[in-house]
């Protein structure tokens, strides 16, 4: 095993990538989350990712049952929680071998050799001990007993149960990185005495443990050097980390509070969008409605429901509950009511893969219910725009009386970042089309002349009686029609006000290159990846690439040819098999569009990324 | 009705402009014009009023009346009015529904609907039929029924609407004939008085795909025999002499005839409409001769609103939060300056 002689002075880093990884039971996310609040709070730039398997609790120590946590911090700007890894603690064997390949050779393992026994080698079906056969020599590996520290550090405190002295092994890992990365251990501490306050002896026992990690590692000369991450050159502000499934539920109760209306949400669980269920439920003080309902159809069907009521209707879910509320949207669509439908996208096709991220959802959102039926399409791209994002995709059902479908994915929903905190004065204004009162002549189908947005009379509203429904309606009365030139007329209508709305949304702002030899494109969450590698190559002195991150993709901003053509090649990059290469075929004929396409449900690593752009630019 | 503030309207009044397009003869006219009457009788303004339907024949029925309504599509119309109604607990929210849309497509949303116990209505429209697709089995067809798609007779057994129902949880079950208007606008005025969710199945004849499903209850030739019209508090007695009565032997329910075999009035089981468990109120929805017509069960209980409305006071009146700033800069924050 390497030994490295302790510096004194910590070495200065740009950036550094963690992951904790142990038995879904070993505590990895929260470790992992309060590694990431400290240095937030220090000043660093953060992002984060968890990742946990689809079992809740598999057997331990097996490979499945692996929980990791990835938190990447830097004094520079951090915008994905990073490729590979430069230090890992691995709590057992199946962490270590399901996470080894994203070490950079040359960096750091922690392990609690406690957990390499033959059994646990053998669920990880390692034949031989990697600890003893020199399978990891390339690699600086500090092992340490913690298990049997964390006993030894406890023998002494009164009242704990046997599991409660080894959950708190994961605090003794936690507290030597923080020492190696020059931490201080006071937020973790301030967080045990807030959670545990009815439990006096788990506080003593964490903040123990948490010691003894951060005095071992300083004393030990096994530990390599320290590290100190300086705090990132971030805007002015107050901070917080937030998750994307968080913010986009927060932008909606933003929304709601902007709009003057209630917010109601018809949802059925599914990973990875049920937080969002999770979090708007507890808001009962803002007098959200949140429904959980007996299937995805009356999700949607509850919210078009209260929509048709007055309220501001939204519902959550992943990719086949999309599929299920395929005929509901239709519905919404038909009638043109104000709804929002969230679509945490996650691997697909069917059930495909629950906790992995993909971008394969952009056709079924644009296309996937029967007839004609244009609904508006955008995208969150980060975990903190996800804020933004909602709340626009509020604003715009209301203001133009159509459903909106926004699109996130599991990459951004489970990830977190630093968010500097909009208030809601701050978002912009959202009007509605209520009317309270008939005018002479009203109509239900009566439109705005700029935006075609149709009226929205409320039951409780007198004179203003109507009905709607899923048949094709008359041009002006909403009465059922089946005049062949009416049925034409709505089709063409529906879709032009839908098409209208690329008057009221903001132009694509490319960044890097204004213009020049090639054009990276992305849409959604691969924001963050594609941004890194793009940066990446023009601080290497390549200032002949630029970046269109896409927002808004039904309808497609209005500056959107007029970019690309500023190009010589430009290449559309997602984590499908190029739906939005095909979306921008269908709407600009005549532009070759390069693609890079992954579909292993995992992000687009910046080496990739670097290499193929380098490839289309020589 | 005595209610200060609403308006005094007449059947005219809840008449929409739409010409009504049902075949002749119909029960579905029936119908109509027994809520068109019930209406003005609720003491509900009608811009407060909500008809939601799913698809089907019967579910065209919301365009019929002037009022707010929404034909939506086929089994979904619970899911649509759960949200009207929660997001406006002050509506008077109607479901229309058939065999097919409720008890079929949308069984599931049928179920949890009446398990909830919002305060709406739901009127189903039971012809044991598909009219609308002209002719199929549904799942109230009798077993043996030839339709267009059993043409050798039906194998799929049916469900009894209000077994399934009470089996659900529901707290209000009324049934009753649809050749019978003056009852059937008394009973969707109890219905909508009722505090909880109320579900009314009418025996609809459909005149052209299943003509005379329900005769042997329905005609007035038959009817005072072959229907118990129960109403609570009352002793199950029917028959044209009136001398017909229902007690309870063991664990089943028999017909008897007063002054036969020792049997007197007192004999006869008392209808407990209000009673809380279901078991008798669920052995009187199977009951086949005769059946059972009228408020078969009426059982009180909390709503689904009165529940969401108590909690979200008492999360109000506890919490920190008076807006959503006071959110977004709770919990751990930090300064870059």
């Amino acid at each position: 095993m390497d030994t490295i002689i302790k510096d004194k002075q910590p070495e200065v880093l740009q950036a550094v990538v963690i992951r904790f990884v142990g038995d879904s039971g070993d505590g990895m996310q929260l470790t992992g989350t309060q590694f990431t609040d400290t240095s937030a709070m220090f000043g660093n730039d953060v992002a984060t990712f968890p990742n946990y398997p689809s079992e809740i609790r598999a057997p331990k120590g097996s490979l499945y049952g692996v929980s990791g946590f990835q938190v990447h911090i830097g004094s520079v700007e951090i915008s994905t929680p990073g490729d590979s890894v430069d230090l890992l603690v691995a709590m057992n064997p199946a962490g270590l071998k399901t996470n080894l390949m994203s070490v950079k050779p040359g960096h750091t393992i922690i392990v609690d050799t406690d957990s390499f026994t033959k059994k646990n080698l053998e669920k990880a079906l390692y034949e031989t001990n990697p600890l003893e056969d020199g399978s990891l020599e390339n690699y600086r590996v500090i092992e340490v007993a913690i298990t049997s520290l964390t006993k030894e550090t406890l023998k002494d405190v009164e009242g704990l149960e046997n599991k409660s002295i080894t959950r708190s092994k994961n605090m003794f890992a936690l507290g030597m990185v923080y020492w190696m990365y020059d931490r201080s251990i006071e937020h973790t501490i301030e967080f045990f005495n807030k959670k545990f306050k009815t439990k006096p002896q788990l506080i003593e026992a964490n903040t123990k443990v948490l010691n003894a990690g951060f005095f071992f590692a300083e004393t030990l000369e096994l530990i390599p050097n320290t590290y100190t991450i300086s705090p990132a050159k971030m805007p002015k502000g107050t901070y917080r980390i937030v998750m994307g499934n968080t913010a986009t539920a927060w932008g909606f109760l933003a929304a709601a509070e902007k709009s003057g209306l209630e917010l109601f949400l018809g949802s059925y669980p599914i990973t990875p969008a049920t937080d969002i269920l999770h979090e708007l439920v507890k808001h009962k003080h803002f007098g959200v409605k949140a429904f959980q309902a007996e299937d995805e159809i009356a999700g949607i069907t509850s919210s078009i429901g209260a929509a048709f009521a007055g309220d501001l209707a939204i519902t959550t879910t992943s990719g086949p509950g999309l599929a299920l509320k395929g005929e509901a949207l239709g519905l919404a669509m038909m009638i043109e009511l104000p709804l929002v439908v969230v679509n945490v996208q996650r691997g697909g096709p069917s059930t495909g893969l629950p906790t992995k991220t993909e971008q394969s959802d952009l056709l079924q959102a644009m296309y996937g219910r029967n007839g004609e039926s244009p609904v508006i399409v955008i995208a969150a791209s980060t975990p903190a725009n996800c804020f933004d994002y909602s709340f626009m995709a509020a604003k715009l059902a209301l203001e133009h009386m159509t459903p909106v479908v926004l699109l996130t994915d599991g990459y951004i929903a489970n990830g977190s970042a630093p968010w500097k905190i909009k208030t809601v004065s701050e978002m912009p204004e959202i009007s509605n089309c209520i009317i309270k009162e008939a005018t002479e002549n009203w109509h239900p189908y009566d439109r705005d002349k700029d935006s075609l947005a149709r009226n929205w009379a409320i039951p409780g509203s007198p004179g203003l009686e109507h009905r709607v429904g899923g048949l094709e309606k008359d041009r002006v009365t909403g009465n059922v029609s089946y005049v062949p030139d009416n049925h034409e007329y709505m089709t063409k209508i529906r879709a032009e006000k839908v098409k209208r709305v690329a008057n009221y949304i903001p132009d694509i702002e490319p960044e890097f290159a204004k213009k020049g030899d090639l054009l990276v494109i992305g849409w959604g969450g691969t924001y963050g990846s594609l941004h890194s590698a793009v940066k990446e190559m023009n601080d290497d002195g390549y200032d002949n690439i630029g970046l269109a991150h896409v927002n808004y993709i039904n309808p497609l901003p209005k500056n959107t040819e007029e970019l690309i053509k500023g190009y010589k090649k430009v290449i559309v990059c997602e984590l499908n098999n190029g739906q939005f290469a095909n979306v921008l075929r269908m709407n600009f004929s005549g532009i070759e569009f390069l693609q890079h396409n992954k579909v292993q449900g995992l992000p687009f690593g910046n080496t990739e990324l670097i290499e193929k752009f380098k490839k289309y630019l020589s | 009705m005595e209610n200060s503030g609403v308006k005094k309207y007449t059947f005219k009044d809840f008449t929409s402009d739409q010409e009504v397009r049902w075949c002749p003869g119909c029960d579905d006219y029936v119908i109509l014009r027994a809520m068109q009457k019930a209406l003005p009788e609720m003491g509900v303004n009608k811009e407060d009023v909500v008809f939601i339907s799913g698809i089907g024949c019967s579910s065209r029925f919301p365009y019929y009346i002037d009022s707010y309504g929404m034909h939506s599509i086929h089994g979904r119309a619970p899911g649509i009015a759960s949200g009207v109604k929660l997001a406006n607990p002050d509506l008077s929210v109607w479901v229309i529904t058939g065999d097919g849309d409720a008890l079929a497509i949308g069984g599931n949303h049928f179920i949890h609907l009446l398990r909830r116990n919002l305060d709406l209505n739901i009127i189903l429209f039971n012809n044991e039929i598909y009219g609308l697709t002209k002719g199929q089995f549904s799942p109230t067809s009798l077993v043996g029924q030839k339709t267009k798609s059993s043409p050798y007779g039906n194998t799929q057994p049916p469900f009894q609407p209000a077994e399934l129902a009470m089996g659900a949880q529901a707290r209000f079950f009324a049934r009753i004939g649809g050749n019978t208007p003056k009852e059937m606008t008394a009973l969707f005025i109890e219905a909508e008085k009722f505090k909880g969710t109320s579900l009314i199945e009418v025996l609809q004849n459909c005149v052209i795909f299943n003509d005379g499903c329900f005769t042997k209850f329905t005609d007035k030739s038959v009817r005072q025999d072959m229907q118990l019209h129960v109403e609570h508090g009352k002793p199950m007695i029917f028959g044209k002499e009136k001398n017909k009565g229902i007690v309870l032997n063991r664990l089943k329910l028999e017909v008897v005839t007063i002054g036969e075999n020792g049997i007197t009035e007192a004999d006869i089981l008392v209808h407990d409409a209000k009673e809380g468990d279901p078991t008798l109120h669920q052995m009187l929805g199977r009951m086949q001769n005769p059946i059972v017509t009228g408020i078969i069960r009426a059982f009180e209980d909390v709503t689904l609103e009165e529940r969401e409305d108590a909690l979200t006071a008492e999360v109000k009146a506890k919490s920190k939060f008076k807006k959503v700033d006071d959110l977004l800069f709770a919990g751990e924050t930090y300064q870059v300056d």
